[in-house]
């Protein structure tokens, strides 16, 4: 299951993934560098597969994670409950885009005034990058709705998106920040210089130029949050993690986790590369214009 | 009356103070330059001009209105002083022609037509007009510098400050950005100008003063700072400045 362990640091430019790729160049090797990479990718995967399929626990693992008949025919099930990760994703990305950013701006208020705001919007990303997703998921699912206020929803998937939305803004606040700190102070003196109120030249001249610097990691953050869709499923909801699980109970067998890891592999990693092109897309420009911007 | 009036500022920064009870005053029309060593205080005291400092003391007047003054509106005030910056400070991720027009629109509330004509109109009396469209990483230094000039002009200042316009630019480029300066003089645009070309002053300054740890030391008309100092400060700063080839 998804968890916060697996999450890079916010603003880290250079994922793993593209540093992979870039090995994949066979930098100033030639045709030598190919044959021996090929080789040493074959000689690896045998022996993984050898060492697996070798093992004393192999047919039995063979049975239970990879009929291909339990993958194929939970797929369809499976597939439709997804329908409901990738609608929680999408709301939820939403929201956490404005919310994040209100948080973002509300902790680089300057001046003494607006400590109290400050400290509010410092204690939330402390509180939301602290509690585990799924103990907020859980005590907003089953305790909001207990309440039984008429004017409050009563749906398990609304207070699960609340919470995705609360956790996740803690994390974008603190990414949208770094970009706003990123920004040199000098654009805010020529701005204001030119007799731009302070809400004008955050909304013109230094968010444009934050989020455009921080779009990689907000998208890193998106993979992250889709795969986070699953823990809807912790509260009894039927989406595709709890889907494959009902499946898994009906048949003895984990060949519909698989078809719901494929499912949700097909979102993240086209994402995951989106991203990784962005990062080199950017990198190439500001090395083209010799400037940060 | 004076354009803009300065008695008595004072700044720190932290335990350093930067200027130490400044008196000036500009007429209208008048080109003052600031000439001293770099962290005699020329910067700061245009920062302040500009209120993008506020006074530890002193009081500024412009055309008579204390612009220190508590509850001023800073907005305001700033839409009528432009300022230049050593680097420029242009908007990065805006064309030549938003950049000029940001202020106008948004500050002023100028409508669109309105800004762009006005900015067009800068931008070709500048030799500019076929960079409008570009974005200012595609413009030479001197040409960055121009638009941030013409930028500041955009808002139809009542006074201009110049905080070491070309001192961030190679030699080549730096005759094409005193020449905008040279050209604003002769408009009868009121100018306070901090600066190391010190031909420039003496040729373009009604005044020079001369700035040494966050006083006014000296100052009067250009030929007399230059060629009889009375300060043997000012003395020695000249003679450092003719030693590296600079007048």
């Amino acid at each position: 299951m998804a968890s916060e362990g697996d999450r890079r640091p916010d603003l880290e430019v250079e994922p793993r993934r593209s540093r992979l790729l870039e090995g994949l160049r066979f930098e100033g090797e030639g045709a030598r560098g190919v044959v021996i990479a090929l080789a040493s990718t074959v000689v690896f995967l045998t022996a993984v597969v050898v060492a697996v399929t070798q093992s004393p626990g192999w047919p039995e693992v063979h049975r239970v994670f990879f009929g291909w008949h339990d993958i194929t025919s939970s797929f369809p099930e499976i597939a439709r409950a997804f329908v409901l990760n990738v609608k929680v994703f999408l709301v939820c990305e939403v929201f956490i885009l404005v919310f994040a950013l209100l948080i973002a701006v509300l902790r680089s208020l300057p001046g003494p005034v607006f400590f109290p705001l400050r400290a509010l919007a410092i204690i939330y990303a402390d509180l939301a990058r602290g509690v585990p997703t799924i103990l907020v998921i859980a005590l907003l699912g089953f305790g909001a709705p207990a309440l039984q206020l008429s004017e409050v929803p009563t749906s398990r998937v609304f207070w699960a998106g609340v919470g995705l939305v609360l956790i996740y803004s803690g994390y974008v606040a603190e990414v949208y920040r770094a970009g706003i700190e990123s920004v040199h102070p000098s654009q805010e003196a020529a701005a204001r210089s030119l007799g731009l109120s302070r809400v004008q030249a955050l909304r013109s001249v230094i968010l444009p130029q934050a989020i455009r610097r921080v779009i990689p990691p907000l998208l890193n953050d998106f993979i992250g949050l889709q795969k986070d869709t699953a823990l809807v499923g912790t509260l009894g909801v039927v989406e595709a993690f709890n889907q494959s699980q009902i499946d898994a109970n009906a048949t003895f067998t984990f060949g519909s986790y698989l078809a719901a890891a494929v499912l949700f592999v097909a979102i993240t990693i086209p994402l995951a590369r989106f991203t990784d092109w962005l990062i080199v897309r950017d990198r190439r420009r500001r090395q083209a214009a010799g400037v940060v911007g | 009356m004076s354009a803009i009036a300065l008695e008595g500022v004072r700044k720190s920064f932290g335990t350093h103070e930067v200027l130490r009870g400044i008196d000036l005053g500009l007429e209208e029309h008048e080109v003052v330059c600031l000439i001293g060593a770099s962290g005699s205080g020329k910067s700061t005291l245009l920062r302040c001009v500009n209120l993008l400092e506020p006074l530890d003391a002193g009081r500024i007047l412009l055309h008579g209105e204390e612009i220190t003054r508590r509850g001023v509106d800073v907005n305001r005030i700033r839409q009528r002083i432009g300022i230049v910056f050593q680097a420029f400070n242009l908007f990065p991720h805006m064309t030549v022609l938003r950049n000029v027009t940001l202020g106008p629109r948004n500050a002023l509330k100028l409508p669109r037509e309105e800004a762009e004509g006005r900015a067009l109109h800068l931008l070709e009396r500048f030799g500019l007009a076929d960079k409008r469209n570009d974005y200012p990483d595609r413009l030479s230094g001197g040409q960055q510098q121009r638009v941030a000039i013409v930028r500041a002009l955009a808002m139809r200042p009542e006074l201009m400050l110049l905080d070491e316009v070309t001192s961030a630019l190679d030699p080549e480029l730096v005759g094409e950005v005193l020449e905008v300066i040279r050209e604003l003089a002769d408009g009868g645009m009121t100018m306070l100008i901090a600066t190391h070309e010190m031909s420039f002053a003496r040729d373009i300054a009604n005044r020079v003063c001369f700035l040494d740890a966050g006083r006014i030391l000296e100052e009067g008309p250009p030929n007399e700072i230059f060629q009889h100092p009375h300060e043997p400060r000012t003395r020695q700063f000249l003679e450092r400045i003719i030693q590296a080839g600079r007048l």
